[in-house]
């Protein structure tokens, strides 16, 4: 069999690996399927990472430098757009495999840095910058002095099981994912279980939705099985609309295949004929990915009709959403498939029983999806012994914001959260101490420096008033103000409200109306402001309660965690807002004074020319002043000031 | 009805109520912006009441119903951004631009967006210029590169 044989490699890997049960035990596939993934190769081949992070931090630069550099020398070299090993501080990201040396990877290589690099390499010799580390494989001799890719601190305390493929594999090749394993556990699944058997499966390896309800996978699915239709739906959520997280767009743009065989088994469980992956129409990359593995999903005969001969059918479509946060609620969602606004419908009759044009439809997270196929694979007994006591499998996170280190990562349940920002994030980027994670949007809650050791687990959270969210893991420094970023999450709510129920469309206002009234400039003349803000204070929590327990979608109910939870966790800075009216931060523009310190003041007028509401006052060479009432803090004065005259408090 | 048009209605035979959003978002990759002569002929075309199609038209943050500039700047504000600063860069922006996000110059030169999020957090705050990302912004880097635009406009594409 030829490598570059496209017919023959698929008729084996199709009738050798896919339908053979014993492909495990023969060491003469073993040895093809290493060829196939790349690990054993003839000529040298090259990996950039080109998802879409990689490409802001400007791998398509690298990309072109690294063709025209073996196009200027004539090198027989591969060149391949790879996926993203979710460590974004170090792209654009460059990995080589030479034949019979492990493969090395390089970080930070910007356009200028490819000749230098692959000057040295491409000769055997390790350069001495820019080296990430090296892969762990038997079959390969090692580079002397580098260390290896797991063993750096960002991905040492990681487990990486869902995003095993991402940054390894070539995004866009079906032979490449089979040769990993892919799609050998829904051939089987097929082939040995009933869609009831696989519904038990999942529900003993206690899979719990990782988009934030938490309810057991398994469970669900068996509903609509036991629903009778002529037709059933299963849709993936792959909305990820909440600011902060993008592990499902690295997901789809760096293992496209691993969903789509998740979408089969799921379909096949039950019953539905007919899958909806749906996305955000910015994800475009991602889209054309998964479209690209579809197309070759089909030429392989595993989507479409009478899949390897089982007289099962199964088509998968994407769908592009038009940017709605409600879309992340199943109903919403299954609105804006069928062409209509995305709000969402009372429930009962759940979409297991009702869904989609009226069908029984499964709407699943993503990131719980793509456990099916592992659990599937190695059994519910493997999915137990990871995780902790109360949550199974492993959890991924968009790790942002002031940590050293960031980027996509991969723990398993009970990891603590001081592992995950001390270590994987290496601590804090600035001189700062650590103030807060954000645990996303949805969740609107928070880890402190006290429950800092809180382990990833939806009970214990549970117990600390947090809840584990949609996957957003942002990391700020005592530079931040919460009250400032409960505004913003509030502002987020108001305006992502879809208006449909009373306590969401109202409360989401009034709630903006009452941090503001906090965060906003005091003024002396208006007592009935400060009515207002104290008046707003003590109705906050009322409020809150009537919004959890009347709206209609989780939109509603979720909006009121983030004031909440401040004023839980940071009451100290919430009453210096609205007694002290100081921002600790100092970053609520309106609670800053702006004072002239009248023996640096020169009397320059700098000042008093830039002042757009003819705040200061004086003439020239006298020192001037800011009357208080006119300054809106625009900061301007500070900015023209060339004598440090003018302070802020 | 013009060539285009048809070629994209071309693409959704079935005219299904299904079809209205995927087909809004072709009628705005090639004409830029869904403007009313285009949501009649969706209209008469998928058999859907105009009124409707503006309603799902405008609940969604997608579609525009105006002409975008020739730049068109998407300023990122989702938490990460946020807690760097882009609430800064976008009174900056603003400033600079003179217009507030949502509109287009005079000049048809810059429009301006906030998106919730672009999901490069680690890159934060984050712009991007039609298809261009710029990552890390600070005020100069801005106005760096806001005269970069300015400047060279003419010729920005030749260079690509």
């Amino acid at each position: 069999m030829k490598i570059n044989d496209s017919k023959a490699v698929r008729e084996f890997l199709i009738g050798k690996v896919l339908l053979n049960p014993g492909r495990d035990q023969d060491p003469d596939i073993a040895r093809k399927l290493s060829y196939i993934k790349r690990e054993r190769v003839e000529q040298p081949l090259i990996y950039v990472g080109t998802t879409s992070c990689a490409q802001a931090a400007g791998a398509r630069k690298t990309f072109k430098a690294v063709e025209s550099y073996i196009k200027e020398n004539q090198l027989q070299v591969e060149l391949i757009e790879g996926g993203c090993n979710g460590f974004c501080k170090a792209e654009p990201q460059l990995d080589v495999q030479l034949p019979g040396k492990a493969r090395i990877a390089f970080g930070n290589v910007m356009p200028d840095r490819v000749p230098f690099i692959l000057d040295e390499i491409l000769n055997s010799h390790v350069p001495d910058q820019h080296v990430l580390g090296q892969y762990h494989n038997p079959i390969h001799q090692l580079w002397e002095g580098v260390p290896f890719m797991n063993e750096l601190p960002f991905f040492r305390s990681q487990k990486k099981i869902l995003s095993a493929n991402c940054g390894i594999s070539d995004p866009v090749s079906v032979q490449e994912y089979i040769a990993r394993g892919g799609y050998q556990a829904f051939s089987d699944t097929i082939t040995q279980y009933t869609p009831l058997q696989v519904c038990n499966l999942v529900e003993d390896s206690k899979l719990a939705g990782r988009g934030g309800g938490g309810y057991m996978a398994g469970k669900k699915w068996k509903i609509t099985l036991d629903a009778v239709s002529d037709q059933k739906y299963f849709v993936c959520n792959a909305v990820e609309s909440d600011p902060g997280s993008y592990m499902n767009r690295v997901m789809m743009e760096s293992d496209p295949h691993k969903l789509i065989e998740a979408v089969l088994i799921a379909s096949y469980a039950i019953g539905a004929s007919k899958a909806f992956i749906f996305t955000r129409s910015e994800f475009t990359l991602a889209i054309s990915r998964l479209r690209e593995a579809l197309r070759q999903a089909e030429e392989f005969g595993i989507t479409g009709h009478n899949i390897f001969d089982s007289g099962v059918n199964i088509d998968i479509a994407i769908k592009e959403g038009a940017r709605a946060f409600v879309c992340g609620e199943e109903t919403a969602l299954n609105n804006s498939i069928e062409g209509k606004r995305a709000m969402p419908v009372y429930k009962p009759p759940f979409p297991a029983i009702k869904g989609l044009w009226n069908k029984p439809t499964i709407v699943q997270n993503l990131e719980t999806l793509i456990n099916v196929p592992l659990i599937m694979k190695n059994g519910p007994q493997w999915f137990q012994t990871l995780g902790n006591d109360t949550s199974k499998g492993t959890k991924l996170f968009s790790l942002s914001g002031k940590v050293a280190n960031y980027g996509t990562i991969e723990v398993e349940m009970g990891t603590s959260f001081r592992t995950i920002v001390e270590e994987i994030g290496g601590g804090m980027k600035e001189d700062n101490d650590f103030k807060a994670i954000i645990l996303g949007i949805n969740s609107g809650s928070y880890v402190t420096p006290q429950t800092l050791d809180t382990p990833v687990d939806f009970d214990a959270l549970k117990n600390i008033g947090s809840a584990l969210g949609s996957g957003a893991c942002v990391v700020v420094d005592t530079s931040a103000c919460m009250l400032d970023l409960a505004r913003f999450f509030t502002t987020f709510f108001k305006n992502e409200s879809c208006g449909k129920c009373i306590p969401c469309r109202e409360g989401t206002a009034r709630m903006l109306e009452i941090v503001e009234a906090a965060t906003r400039k005091p003024d002396k003349e208006n007592s009935f402001q400060t009515l207002e803000r104290f008046k707003g204070i003590m109705q906050l929590k009322s409020m809150a309660e009537v919004m959890k327990d009347t709206s209609l979608c989780s939109l509603g109910k979720s909006a009121p965690n983030a004031i909440l939870n401040t004023l839980a966790n940071f009451k100290s800075e919430f009453d210096a807002h609205v007694f002290e009216r100081k921002c600790p931060a100092g970053v609520c523009r309106d609670l800053k004074t702006y004072t002239i310190d009248v023996d640096l003041c020169t009397g320059c007028t700098a000042c008093f020319k830039k002042c757009p509401t003819d705040a200061i006052i004086g003439s020239p060479r006298q020192p001037h002043f800011i009357v208080q009432d006119k300054c809106i803090a625009c900061n301007a004065c500070f900015e023209a000031c060339k004598f440090n005259a003018v302070l802020v408090e | 009805m013009d060539n285009t048009l048809a070629s994209i209605f071309a693409l959704f035979p079935n005219k299904q109520r299904d079809d209205l959003i995927p087909l809004l978002h072709a009628l705005q990759d090639s004409y830029g912006f869904l403007s009313e002569e285009l949501i009649i002929e969706v209209g008469a075309y998928l058999d859907i009441s105009v009124n409707k199609i503006f309603g799902v038209a405008t609940f969604y943050d997608n579609f525009r119903f105006g002409p975008r500039g020739k730049f068109h700047i998407r300023l990122c504000h989702g938490t990460a951004c946020h807690v760097a600063g882009s609430s800064t860069i976008l009174n900056e922006l603003e400033k600079q631009l003179k217009i507030s996000h949502g509109q287009t110059d005079k000049n048809g030169l810059f429009s301006l967006e906030v998106v919730s999020c672009i999901g490069a957090c680690g890159l934060a705050p984050l712009i991007e210029i039609n298809g261009e990302y710029f990552a890390g912004i600070t005020m100069p880097k801005l106005k760096e590169i806001l005269n970069h635009y300015r400047e060279n406009h003419n010729t920005i594409y030749e260079d690509q």
